[in-house]
């Protein structure tokens, strides 16, 4: 995950720019804070306005401070308290500011990620197969909260820093146009000072990431395999290769760091110009104005200086904003290229759930591929009779998990139909078909949560009982009771500390649970020893009894009971028959038997 | 705060960098000082310059100015170069010290930690204890200098004003860090909800098969908005106390600038300041400030830095006591040992070779009641096993799932630690022998098949580097591998990271092989072949069988025909030896290896 995210920090650098639609899409969730939005703009105008008419008055009280007997007090204590006001009033608006805008931000941020959840359960396993888990992960985390991050940050400073600058101009030019003039010619070199910067570390930005993704994918494999590595007595060597490359990455981050740290010193640089050219054209200004009808007093002097520093800070500010908010912007449109992936074709309004399942299956001219040039099931006729066995025999990776994900409805047919009781399963609710059958996967997964929970997952009615009878009819009950907390105890995600075996026979006691109608079974003991095996064989068969049972069989016994063995091979069903059949058939099966079996 | 003491101690890697840790934040400081004296020079641009209409006086000291902006440009540029220094190489020398040590970690302490965690704290951890340090460098110091600076200066123009300072530091150190003192746990909160948000998308998506199939979306939906909400509803919380911190600073610092005001009108009156002077006042306490609440948001990473840093001290501090030598690899980094691991393979093969058939203890391998429970385990998950394995012998292990197979194995290359009895090789107990000359004489083959990026050839040589292309061929042959390196494309064939581009059988072989290469004294295949079908099993058991250099070999399997050739048959059940012999012995005297082998062979016997 780390190295995906390096690599799109990587991108993201050369590829800044989102299209406008991005925009238009990020407001219209905010629309429904418009109010808030209007409200924080028009606070956020009060504010700054107040702020920046602080300094004059204050320049005006300095103003009337000119030598002993020249103080004016009768003046300066109403001006004081005045100020006083005024800054209680401003601190007050800010305060309510910074609430609006927090809500907005967080609120609007909820908004997305609740959308883009909702829309992961509506999305085809078409599309979610073929992502990384971590990619999509991070879009609804790790994106969405720099996208929060972003439009926090757009909404405080971008809308006070535009204010500052505009008022600070505006006050500035009231105070002396021509003192102004100086702030407003040499601030744009701050400017072009952070631009160069900026470009100039790009590279060095590029190599820390590549150097930092090389060493990160390192230490993802070597962790990873960090048993064989000790295994191997080799421990040294990989942090020999280690230090290579922790020190070609400490030359690359020294040189990104220090580069990009020369930003701020250097603009800072420009600013004590122009605060320099400000007190030197204020103070010789001040000498020139003496006496005349309209002076160029100290305190005006002072409040210009005031507002050098203020008006030359925005602009960092700002530019900082820009970049966080094309990257806040680059994140949403991540998070909105999920979201407008199709999702699952909507159920039919006249949807019919099929009543009294009893198992009848029918598959009829049934195509299926995962790409348009690779075609895998082409032409496949089956008709399953209730309670019938079909076993799914072949290599390894021929695609007999396909047909499950098929007969589930994970996937579409591309052509054809399949039917169960005679209904086509197109033609039923997604939930109503799944609920007839009941599934174990090679992959077992358990949900993070306690034991009984996962056990109670497809069927959260049954009681307690319940639930440790079908543990007990899968052999589970005696090590969960050894659980420190035995039913109750809370396992992490997948299954966390239980070992391979245990979680399989979790997920069976799940279905034992569930009472459904037909059974998907993938090898569901493959890594259960055969001792166990056997017992839960026995389960299975009472499971079994009555029930139409689709097996992807390794195991003799299995596929030897089954009535239906669908034998598959690089994808396509090619032969398909009882084990007697397929064996006078001399054919692909056979081979494979003999192969297979024969010690 | 209270865990500091750890990151002191990560602190002492910086002692390569002393001079950068001392020159980095001086430079800072001398650019400070130059910022302070900036009010002085305006202050003076005022009462002298403007006061007498001495133009020349003006355009001098502004040219002073620009001359003090450009010095402290300088030493600031010398500050970041330090700092940069610095950081990077505490850094990367703290990466390398926690690498280290991590490759030294007994398996206990691997599977404690877990590995995700520690490659974060690989990763991200390091780079924000980087990005800490680095700014902690820069501006730690930097800004707490400047607020009392400013108040110094004050005090050298008039004691009374300056009393003000005296008064506004603390009131805004008190209201800025009481602020951030609430809010940093609360953003620990808002982060460990966040998690809980990402657990349910994670989970939602590893799961989505079963979840869907049993119906399950509506009920996702219900539980992540509860989490999502809770999150939101946390962060708005701390943003309402967040978004105080400008307001009342604000208030508090404009209440003391009018304070100060007044009582400048009044020294100003009374002929003891002059007008310069209540500016530059102003303009410290302006000064101020800026950099207190610099300082806050500086203390906010610093802190996020040092629970970082604390987390990678804490795992530094797990004791890696596997490999007598793993204090000396990081006390001596990077300076190759005597026990150099090139050097250690080549003696072990040398030993192997001279003594193929050594005879000279009569146990190569004992057991003599040994015991293992896990920590945290309830139970034992192995107990009072007795067994005595002769050089030369192949030995069976068989039992159920969880029956102590595994755990057997892994206590000979002392992967584990026996916490009952002791288990002997070659006479010796395991814990007195040197961890790395003791796994050279062994050679493993996990239950799962680990294979990392490069070439076959690199992978094959992890067994022995000096390997030669006939000798690599040649335990490829035995592990029934070659026509997968011939799929590949030859010993130089890619493999990619993990060895995702190779099947399960396909590693298995090429793990047999690497562990063949090594020729060890020792061979222990932990259920390794779990993805070989029936006939390569047989081939690769008799090819092991014919194998020159005789190893002694331990075949952990759940298949009674993996192993009813076996020498010894050993028979675990929960965690205890319930039988021990050949395989006819045991088919008459032990019920469970006469369950196990029933359910096969009635499968394959059938079969055949």
């Amino acid at each position: 995950m780390k190295k995906t995210a390096e690599k799109r920090t990587a991108e993201m650098k050369k590829t800044v720019k989102a299209d406008p639609g991005t925009l238009r899409r990020v407001l219209a969730y905010i629309r429904p804070y418009r109010f808030f939005v209007i409200a924080s703009i028009v606070l956020s105008g009060i504010s700054v306005a107040l702020t920046l008419y602080v300094p004059i008055l204050l320049g005006r009280a300095i103003d009337h401070i000119v030598m002993p007997g020249k103080v004016d007090f009768d003046v300066i204590f109403p001006l004081l308290l005045r100020i006083g006001i005024i800054v209680a009033a401003t601190a007050l608006v800010q305060w309510v500011a910074g609430i609006i805008n927090n809500r907005i931000t967080f609120e609007v941020v909820r908004d997305v990620r609740n959308e883009a959840f909702r829309h992961l359960q509506k999305l085809p396993l078409r599309f979610l197969d073929m992502r990384p888990v971590g990619d999509i992960t991070s879009a609804v985390i790790a994106d969405v909260d720099q996208f929060a991050d972003g439009l926090l940050m757009g909404f405080t400073q971008l809308f006070t820093g535009a204010a500052t600058i505009a008022g600070t101009l505006i006050f500035m030019l009231r105070i002396r146009p021509a003192a102004a003039a100086v702030v407003v010619v040499l601030t744009p070199l701050s400017f072009v000072v952070a631009r160069y910067i900026a470009t100039h570390t790009y590279r060095y930005f590029r190599e820390q990431s590549a150097a930092r993704a090389a060493q990160t994918a390192y230490i993802d494999e070597m962790l990873g395999g960090l048993k064989a590595v000790k295994a191997f007595g080799r421990e040294k060597r990989s942090i020999g290769e280690f230090d290579a490359m922790n020190e070609e990455l400490r030359k690359c981050s020294l040189s990104a760091i220090f580069f990009s740290s020369l930003t701020n010193p250097c603009t800072r640089f420009v600013n004590n110009v122009v605060y320099a050219s400000v007190a030197l054209a204020g103070a010789l200004l001040c000498i020139a104005t003496a006496g005349s009808a309209a002076p160029f007093t100290v305190g005006s002097l002072s409040a210009l200086l005031s507002y050098a520093n203020q008006y030359t800070k925005p602009f960092n500010e700002i530019s900082g904003v820009v970049t966080e908010l094309q990257n806040a912007l680059a994140c949403a449109s991540r998070v909105f290229s999920l979201l407008d992936e199709p999702a699952e074709i909507p159920e039919d309004t006249d949807a019919e759930d099929p009543r009294a399942v009893r198992g009848a299956v029918t598959l009829k001219d049934v195509y299926f591929s995962y790409v348009p040039e690779r075609p895998l099931i082409e032409d496949l006729d089956l008709s399953v009779r209730p309670g019938q066995r079909i076993a799914i025999v072949g290599p390894t990776g021929c695609g007999k998990t396909t047909l499950i994900n098929l007969l589930m409805r994970f996937y579409d047919v591309d052509r054809g139909s399949i039917c169960v009781e005679g209904i086509d399963i197109r033609h039923m609710r997604r939930h109503a078909l799944r609920d007839c059958y009941g599934m174990v996967l090679q992959d077992t997964w358990l949900a993070s949560g306690t034991i009984l929970e996962n056990l109670k997952m497809g069927n959260p009615d049954a009681t307690y009982e319940e639930a440790v009878a079908a543990a007990k009819q899968a052999h589970a009950h005696s090590f969960i009771r050894r659980l420190p907390q035995g039913y109750d105890t809370v396992i992490g995600e997948d299954g966390g500390s239980l070992s391979q075996g245990q979680k399989q026979l979790l997920c069976i006691a799940r279905i034992m649970l569930c009472h459904p109608p037909m059974l998907i079974l993938d090898e569901a003991t493959s890594s259960i020893d055969t001792r166990t095996e056997i017992r839960i064989q026995q389960a299975f068969d009472t499971l079994m009894e009555g029930r139409t049972t689709f097996i992807v069989a390794h195991r003799l016994s299995t596929i030897r009971e089954a009535d239906v063995i669908l034998v598959m091979r690089d994808g396509h069903v090619i032969e398909q028959g009882d084990h007697e059949t397929l064996l006078a058939k001399g054919g692909f099966y056979a081979s494979l038997y003999n192969s297979q079996f024969a010690v | 705060m209270h865990a500091e003491g750890h990151v002191k101690k990560l602190l002492i890697y910086l002692r390569d960098y002393r001079k950068e840790s001392f020159l980095g934040p001086l430079f800072k400081l001398l650019e400070a000082s130059f910022e302070l004296i900036v009010p002085l020079v305006v202050a003076a641009i005022i009462d002298k310059g403007i006061a007498f209409s001495d133009r020349g006086y003006i355009v001098r000291m502004s040219l002073v100015l620009v001359l003090l902006g450009l010095v402290g440009l300088a030493c600031s540029v010398t500050a970041q170069y330090f700092a940069a220094r610095a950081s990077t190489g505490f850094v990367s020398r703290v990466r390398h010290e926690l690498f280290s040590h991590i490759q030294f970690f007994r398996y206990e302490t691997l599977d404690e930690i877990g590995i995700s965690t520690l490659i974060t704290r690989m990763t991200s951890d390091m780079n924000q204890v980087q990005t800490g340090l680095n700014l902690a460098l820069r501006l730690l110091l930097r800004s707490p200098f400047v607020v009392f600076g400013a108040m110094i200066m004050a005090f050298t123009i008039d004691t009374r004003a300056a009393l003000h300072f005296a008064a506004v530091i603390p009131l805004l150190s008190a209201v800025v860090f009481g602020i951030m003192l609430v809010n940093i746990p609360l953003y620990k909160k808002v982060q460990g909800l966040l998690d809980r948000v990402l657990g349910s998308t994670r989970e939602n998506l590893t799961g989505v098969r079963v979840l869907r199939a049993f119906g399950r979306e509506p009920d996702e939906i219900a539980s992540f908005m509860e989490r999502n909400n809770a999150l939101t509803d946390m962060q708005k919380h701390v943003g309402r106390i967040s978004a105080l911190m400008n307001p009342v600073t604000y208030v508090i610092i404009n209440l003391a600038i009018l304070m100060l005001i007044r009582t400048g009108a009044l020294r100003v009156e009374a002929g003891i300041l002059t007008q310069g002077a209540v500016v530059a006042l102003y303009n410290y306490m302006s000064q101020i400030l800026v950099e207190l609440i610099k300082l806050a948001n500086l203390i906010i990473n610093i802190t996020k830095s040092i629970s970082c840093g604390n987390r990678i001290q804490s795992v530094l501090e797990i004791p890696a006591p596997d490999g007598a030598e793993s204090g000396a690899a990081n006390a001596d980094a990077g300076v190759p040992s005597p026990h150099d691991a090139d050097t250690a393979v080549q003696d072990g093969t040398a030993k192997a070779a001279d003594s193929p058939d050594g005879m000279e203890a009569p146990c190569l391998v004992s057991f003599e009641h040994a015991g293992i429970r896990y920590p945290g385990a309830g139970e034992e998950s192995l107990s009072d096993v007795t067994l005595h394995i002769r050089r030369g012998e192949t030995v069976g292990v068989i039992g159920g799932t969880g029956s102590g197979k595994s755990t057997l194995v892994n206590l000979i290359p002392r992967f584990y630690d026996v916490t009952e009895g002791r288990v002997l090789v070659e006479g010796k107990d395991v814990r007195s022998m040197d961890v790395s000359e003791l796994r050279k004489k062994i050679g493993i083959v996990p239950q799962k098949a680990q294979l990392f990026s490069g070439t076959i050839r690199d992978n094959l040589r992890w067994g022995r580097e000096d390997a030669s292309d006939e000798e690599i061929l040649e335990a490829a042959e035995c592990a029934q591998a070659l026509d997968v390196i011939k799929a590949k494309g030859g010993l130089d064939g890619r493999i990619e990271q993990a060895g995702r581009n190779l099947s399960g059988g396909q590693k298995q072989r090429l793990t047999i092989a690497r562990a063949l290469v090594r020729r060890p004294e020792i061979l222990i295949l932990d259920d390794s072949s779990s993805a070989l079908d029936f006939a390569t099993d047989a081939a690769l058991r008799s090819a092991l069988r014919s194998l020159p250099f005789r190893p002694t070999v331990f075949i952990v399997s759940q298949r009674t025909s993996s192993i009813r050739h076996a020498d010894q048959i050993i028979v675990l059940d929960d965690g205890r030896c319930v039988g021990c012999g050949t395989h006819d012995e045991l088919l008459a005297g032990c019920g469970v290896y006469r369950e196990i082998f029933d359910s096969q062979f009635r499968k394959e016997d059938r079969g055949a």
